[in-house]
């Protein structure tokens, strides 16, 4: 018998085999029946082949890659639990950088994934759906793979239980679930310029170094491998976010305005976003990789606006918006780290006042506000500390109606006064922290309007434990909302002086060290 | 546009006052006192009179402050919704035209808060 050896397909070859070839023009249904979410926002493609795929990577050659990473990533998770590498980290303060970190971003990888799988339906062309199959299985591996790496802190420490259900009732977690809520549920061309490219690509590297690089430098091996392990993803992501960006302005000029608006309110949405970042880089991380101001000025002054340039050919212009962002970057991460520190009743990590030492270093790296204005602040709750009356805010604060953060950013010129705007819809008031959520709100007030707002559904008693009476004469509220976020008071939230994470982790350390 | 969407979509409100069981919504700030990170969000009968939202809810809130005791209330200034508004005590808070997700703002001339904004 005659064997019959087939030549191996090349690359080339290969890729339009299994990308481009995969793809058809419907004729029992039309095309716009079979993809009914590419019109409605107005944006205007001609030609879907005219996508170009700068990874060309087929289904095959992924999977290969993606189970090859997962071992090497898994291997590391396991050792670093089997060693108690938990116990080498800096300090067991780092430890509440990854209760944010939980509680926050594997529900956003998840959404990720729902978003980008819906793209990898609705888009019409085999390209952009190939890519964004891909990545909507990227971002279930991220999530994934964070909560694996992180399930391990969950046997030591507290306020990591229940991040899932947290993450869709804790206050400030609304700021993170509402944003990507709001990508959720935007037209397919916006969320991909929303997430693909506002969020991975301008932003990305500013979510990256704190948190990867600030496990990397804190000794925190299981948080550092999963963040490897997703970076050759992320440049993936990157490169799909710029290329989506250049086709469609490519496509038809009336595209620009439509894009233009996008970004303007996405930048905008994802800076906001990052305030709790700032905080965590300035204040959270033991050892600090460098100031939240000085990633800002790397990764978005000098990197993103070299991208701003470069997109300026097609008429984008730079977003009003960063005119703002350049006036908070000296105040942004004190300003969030006052709100929490002084919010830690209701938070599901510890908070604490820098040391001396580290005020000095805050004071170095922003010499123009900190020992004005923010150094006496904490001085202030250090006397208090002292005398035994460590400050907690008890009252629910004022938010934000677009981006749910609360009203603490103050004037661009003026950081000792507020920032307040507001509108009156159909005879509401609605209520912003500056003219940017402000103008994003006005765009769409019927999207806004909808906004689950943590401190109103307090109020509206929609947030007790299941089964609570709020007419009951020994009805506690705080109790009873803390009980509904599955927030253990005494334990999960206060300062960290003095709280259980910190007498285990101290004494754990001690028994691996003497006898 | 009223939002972009696949078909026509009206977006249904989710803090109408009559969702607060007879209360209303009510903002306050104190100017230039940081340690109070944001304006309180409170949830008050429209009957409550000023007076008691100020002995009340405020001072409950604001009283920590080393200045909330030394506020002279005859000379301290009052914003509502950013404009000037000079508040009866003695009335309600619907009686001061403060309605349903109204913003006030307290300043203190003279007692324009410590170092730091404190």
């Amino acid at each position: 018998m005659d064997m019959n050896v087939k030549k191996k397909l090349g690359l080339k070859e290969k890729y339009a085999l299994m990308t481009r070839g995969l793809g058809w023009e419907t004729t029992y249904e039309s095309m716009d029946a079979v993809f009914p979410q590419t019109r409605y926002e107005g944006i205007r493609i001609h030609d879907w082949d005219k996508w170009e795929d700068p990874f060309r990577l087929t289904m095959d050659a992924y999977w290969k890659y993606q189970a090859e990473k997962e071992r090497k990533l898994y291997a590391i998770v396991d050792a670093y639990a089997q060693n108690n590498g938990h116990l080498g980290v800096t300090d067991a303060r780092y430890i509440n950088a990854l209760k944010i970190f939980l509680s926050a971003v594997p529900s956003l990888e998840y959404n990720a994934h729902r978003g980008f799988a819906r793209l990898g339906r609705e888009l019409p062309g085999v390209g952009p759906q190939i890519a964004c199959q891909m990545q909507a299985i990227d971002e279930i591996r991220h999530a994934q793979t964070q909560i694996h790496s992180l399930s391990n802190y969950n046997r030591f420490y507290n306020g990591f239980h229940d991040w899932k259900h947290m993450n869709d009732r804790l206050w400030y977690l609304s700021v993170p679930k509402s944003f990507f809520e709001d990508a959720c549920t935007c037209g397919p061309f916006e969320f991909i310029i929303a997430i693909g490219f506002s969020f991975e690509y301008v932003l990305t590297n500013l979510v990256f170094v704190p948190f990867i690089s600030g496990a990397a430098y804190n000794g925190d091996m299981g948080a550092m491998t999963f963040g490897f392990s997703a970076q050759s993803d992320e440049a993936r992501h990157m490169t799909l976010g710029l290329e989506v960006i250049k086709f469609m302005l490519e496509q038809d000029p009336a595209n620009l305005p439509i894009i233009q608006a996008w970004i303007d309110k996405w930048v905008w949405r994802g800076v906001r976003l990052l305030s709790i970042v700032a905080m965590l880089m300035d204040y959270m991380l033991p050892k600090r990789i460098m100031s939240w101001k000085e990633a800002w000025e790397v990764y978005f002054e000098e990197n993103g606006m070299a991208l701003f340039k470069d997109l300026a050919r097609y008429g984008i212009k730079v977003p009003d918006c960063v005119e703002l962002i350049k006036k908070e970057k000296d105040h942004l991460s004190h300003q969030a780290w006052n709100a929490f520190y002084t919010a830690g009743k209701i938070t599901n990590f510890h908070t604490w006042l820098p040391t001396e030492e580290e005020m000095d270093w805050l004071s170095s790296k922003y010499p123009d506000t900190f020992d004005r204005l923010y150094r006496p602040r904490f001085e202030h709750y250090r006397e208090l500390e002292k005398q035994g009356k460590r400050f907690y805010n008890t009252t629910l604060p004022m938010l934000c109606q677009v981006c749910q953060i609360p009203m603490m950013f103050t004037e661009a010129d003026d950081p000792t006064q507020i920032s307040y705007r507001q509108v009156t819809h159909q005879g509401d008031k609605y209520h912003f922290c500056s003219d940017h959520c402000q103008h994003i709100f006005e765009r769409e007030p019927d999207k806004y309007v909808e906004a689950w707002l943590p401190a109103h559904q307090i109020w509206q008693g929609n947030c007790f434990a299941e089964g609570a009476d709020p007419t009951a004469p020994d009805f506690d509220p705080l109790k009873s909302v803390l009980d509904y976020w599955h927030l253990a008071y005494g334990r999960d939230n206060l300062d960290f002086e003095g709280s259980e994470d910190q007498k285990n982790f101290a004494a754990w350390r001690a028994q691996a060290t003497r006898n | 546009m009223p939002v972009v969407a696949i078909a026509p979509f009206v977006g249904v409100p989710k803090d109408t006052v009559d969702r607060f069981h007879g209360n209303q919504l009510l903002y306050v700030g104190w100017d230039k006192h940081l340690m109070f990170y944001a304006p309180v969000c409170l949830c008050l009968p429209p009957s409550m009179t000023f007076g008691d939202l100020v002995r009340g809810s405020l001072s409950e809130a604001w009283s920590v402050h080393p200045q909330w005791s030394s506020i002279d209330w005859s000379a301290a200034r009052w914003l509502r919704s950013g404009e000037p508004f000079e508040p009866d005590f003695e009335r309600s808070l619907a009686d001061n035209g403060i309605g349903h997700k109204e913003v006030l703002r307290l300043q203190t001339p003279g007692l324009e808060a410590l170092p730091g904004a404190v």
